[in-house]
């Protein structure tokens, strides 16, 4: 069913990591980025895994939750580990009939493989840890300096908040109108593709129509509680970086330094 | 024989997991042809899940559902075809209309059923009518109309089928005291020129007691009573303790009876309630005279 | 200087709006020429079937709408005075019929803050209104709660908080039970009932629901955009053949004692409670009875 779809992928907690400002949390998950992409070899790779496991582990973010956000990214893991394994010369290492597997070649393979996925896991360790309106608000404030160059960060803010918080409800809308149209005997599991497109026109027409109702009574609703945009505006919940926020970027920090260390001491197998 | 059966049925929402819940918890039921049947129970007793599995939205998780006696969920049975013969009328049904006109969104599921040329036409104009939709609505487009017409459409739509059960899920969610006495008015006429069996989701009592021939009460998951609308409504103190509203009327006369006037059980209606009160009124008054 | 005890006054109104229909551009008439004053404290209900200009009324409270002719006075500001605009929004607050669609964020206590942080509020006396509109409405131990795991009444209630966080002197409610199951409709009427008379909320409730107005202390009838009948629920619900001439029901004791007077039983006008109506019938039959 349409409303099993988990929105986000928050996984509420109380967690050291979950009470970090989202600020620091989006900006440290930038650095851990970087630091994927400063280390050149295993080695180095390594300082950044034993990172980010530490990481998962104080979150309490079941083993579950981490393989299910790595499941999409399959497919793209195994084609780059492919592209590599047979397309960088070298050392032979494995020889299938005519196909010749580097030593060179498995090693970068593996060196992209770490690093997809731990991309993955990082940053979705941002999103299992903050909830979406904290990471909407946080993403507001970090770029709030752009105001300056009359960027719409306020609005911008405003529609993701509103997008999040009308998925439920029209998740929930579909699954309705799909009940209504097919106990007026709409087919929607059989046919071709063009059949099965038309099929949906039934659905979409009302959900359209649907979501232009709410949204002219949702702006009138705002207007009857005083909003005008994003100047003058304050708001409940301040964001506060706290002793913790800095013990993080510090720890980062000497994490980073350990990656460019083994960056100097271990010498790769293969020069990127 | 019963043109609608349940057998054991049994309905749970996500099985295995923290938030199973079962809905429709062993249920065994019969109706017959010709009932207007009120269907009653707070929100989350079990009655959408319920009407959900009569024409196969749904499939139980055990038991078996039989239409004209057979089961819809056998081997062979085709589902679809199932949906023609039992109608469902959702809540708020209008947001379900998409088409241009008025006169092709009726046409949307007879046409489903393979229905083409004056049968379909004549399907279409038997439902408007029904539905007091005039030729002057045919060509307008479903989203220019009144609240209360856009909702007469979408029923119309589902009558347009010419279902042999017709399931109406609070079909006067919403309107105004004259567009519900008119949309129950319809259904009542509907109802007694098919002859068919039709089942009525209301939270309004009143409602049930003015229109419906029996009622049926489901409480957790369960059916609680099925009976004739009088014997329901003679149990208006069990229903209050559900959370149900009992008719105003009921509430007066069992307050009488509890205080002890030989007033009759059974009276929900206010032309019912004029009737017994002049009626005892006058044996007092017949007690003077003599 | 004393307050006026008005804190409504309609002068006059009327209201057309432009047909949308291009081949056919006229005006057409809503409201003519209405007039109502609304005092402090008063819990008022304003009844009519759809159509009848009720909600058309209730958008000219707080500059929704502004009169085509005539002024309302809200607080003793005319609603035409552009300059002030925010200012009556914050007197007098709305809610609406979908709670759905008046909830903005995705967190409870969020939603609540959402007006008062469009008032440029400090954040720690945002923090006090947001509990306080929370707690009068019933929902604190919601606040952290996303808005579409609640029921409806619960919904609605939310939305009730999001106005009352305004501090509003008034709050109009605009059919906000017409979506809710029986148990939803209970909650809210009695959260805008206790809003009433232990905060002093005044309160214009727009309804078509007979039982909800009578439990105001005053109703107001409207018909073709003009008030037919106000006073109190059972001077109002004493017009039995008015009433359901205009399309509107009566609640069933009333329409039972209606009948039963006009079939030459001596009973008192307008009962309106199930209490009050078996008591009369009760005294009746006794007293009929034991003539025999």
């Amino acid at each position: 069913m349409l409303s099993d779809i988990t929105i986000g992928q928050y996984f509420p907690g109380r967690s050291i990591i979950h009470r970090l400002d989202p600020r620091m949390k989006i900006v440290l998950t930038l650095a851990f980025i970087v630091m994927l992409f400063l280390a050149k070899s295993l080695a180095a790779l390594a300082v950044g895994v034993v990172f980010i496991v530490a990481a998962y582990v104080l979150s309490r973010v079941p083993l579950k939750m981490i393989l299910k956000s790595l499941k999409p990214v399959i497919p793209i893991v195994i084609f780059t580990a492919i592209l590599n394994m047979f397309f960088i010369e070298g050392d032979p290492f494995i020889i299938i009939w005519k196909l010749t597997i580097s030593r060179e070649g498995v090693y970068t393979a593996a060196l992209m493989v770490v690093r997809i996925i731990f991309l993955i896991g990082g940053s979705s360790l941002l999103t299992y840890t903050t909830s979406p309106i904290m990471l909407t608000d946080g993403i507001e404030r970090l770029m709030s300096p752009l105001k300056a160059i009359k960027l719409p960060v306020h609005e911008l803010a405003m529609m993701m908040t509103i997008a999040l918080r009308f998925i439920p409800t029209l998740i929930e809308e579909t699954d309705k109108i799909m009940s209504a149209q097919k106990a007026r005997g709409a087919d929607m599991e059989h046919g071709n593709i063009l059949q099965r497109a038309k099929a949906l026109v039934p659905i979409l027409i009302p959900l359209f129509v649907s979501a232009f109702r709410r949204a002219d009574e949702l702006a009138l609703a705002m207007e009857c509680r005083c909003y005008r945009g994003g100047s003058g505006r304050t708001r409940m919940k301040q964001l506060k970086l706290a002793p913790a926020d800095f013990i993080a970027a510090a720890i980062v920090a000497v994490f980073i330094a350990g990656v460019v260390l083994v960056n100097i001491f271990v010498t790769p197998l293969v020069v990127l | 024989m019963a043109i609608l059966k349940t057998e054991n049925l049994t309905y749970t929402y996500s099985p295995g997991t923290p938030y199973e819940h079962t809905a429709v918890d062993n249920v065994n039921i019969e109706f017959e042809k010709g009932e207007l049947v009120g269907i009653i129970g707070h929100t989350g007793s079990g009655k959408s899940t319920l009407i959900q599995q009569f024409n196969g939205l749904l499939r139980p998780t055990s038991g078996t559902v039989f239409v004209d006696g057979q089961d819809i969920w056998a081997k062979n049975a085709k589902i679809r075809e199932l949906r023609f013969k039992v109608g469902l009328v959702f809540q708020y049904p209008e947001y379900q209309l998409f088409e241009e006109t008025v006169y092709k969104d009726i046409a949307f599921g007879p046409k489903n059923m393979g229905i083409t040329g004056d049968e379909l036409d004549a399907r279409i104009r038997e439902a408007a009518a029904f539905v007091g939709l005039r030729e002057e609505h045919f060509e307008k487009s479903p989203f220019e109309l009144s609240g209360g017409q856009k909702r007469r459409v979408a029923i119309a739509g589902v009558l347009a089928m010419r279902p042999e059960i017709l399931i109406l899920d609070e079909p006067t969610a919403g309107l105004d005291p004259k567009g519900r006495e008119r949309i129950l008015g319809q259904i009542k006429d509907y109802h007694k020129q098919t002859g068919g069996l039709v089942l009525l989701v209301s939270h309004s009592m009143e409602d049930i007691a003015r229109y419906a021939t029996k009622a049926l009460v489901m409480n957790d998951s369960k059916i609680y009573m099925y009976d004739t609308v009088d014997n329901v409504f003679a149990h208006a103190q069990e229903l209050r303790s559900m959370g149900l509203s009992a008719p105003q009327i009921s509430s007066v006369f069992s307050l009488l009876e509890q205080r002890g006037l030989p007033v009759s059980s059974g009276i929900y209606t206010v032309e019912k309630a004029k009737e017994e009160i002049l009626k005892l009124l006058a044996k007092g008054g017949e007690g003077n005279a003599q | 200087m004393e307050k006026d005890s008005k804190i409504i006054s309609i002068q006059n109104v009327s209201f057309s709006y432009e047909s949308t229909d291009p081949d056919n551009q006229q005006l057409i008439p809503v409201l003519h020429g209405v007039s109502l004053d609304i005092h402090r404290g008063e819990f008022v209900a304003v009844l009519g079937h759809n159509g009848s200009g009720k909600s058309t009324l209730a958008k000219h409270l707080n500059c929704i709408l502004l009169p085509t002719e005539g002024t309302v006075f809200v607080d003793g500001i005319d609603t035409k005075d552009g300059e002030f605009i925010y200012d009556i929004r914050q007197t007098v607050g709305m809610v609406f019929q979908n709670p759905d669609n008046q909830i903005v964020a995705t967190i409870v206590e969020e939603d609540v803050a959402f007006a008062p942080e469009n008032l440029g509020i400090e954040p720690a006396e945002i923090r006090q209104r947001v509990d306080d509109a929370l707690n009068s409405v019933g929902m604190y131990k919601y606040r952290e709660s996303a808005p579409h795991q609640l029921s409806g009444g619960q919904k609605q209630r939310v939305a009730i908080a999001g106005i009352i966080a305004m501090r509003p002197a008034c709050i109009v409610l605009d059919e906000p039970t017409a979506m809710l199951d029986p148990k939803g409709r209970r909650e809210v009427m009695s959260t805008i009932r206790r809003l009433n008379r232990e905060n002093g909320i005044t309160v214009v409730l727009i309804t078509h629901y007979m039982d909800e107005a009578a439990q105001c202390d005053r109703v107001v009838v409207t018909d073709s955009g003009k008030i037919i009948l106000d006073g109190t629920p059972k001077e109002v619900f004493s017009n039995v053949e008015l009433l359901k001439d205009v399309g509107l029901d009566v609640p069933q004791v009333t329409e039972l004692t209606y009948e039963l007077k006009k079939a030459g039983i001596e009973l008192p006008d307008g009962i309106i409670s199930v209490e009050e109506c078996a008591d009369k019938l009760e005294e009746l039959l006794r007293a009929a009875l034991s003539e025999k």
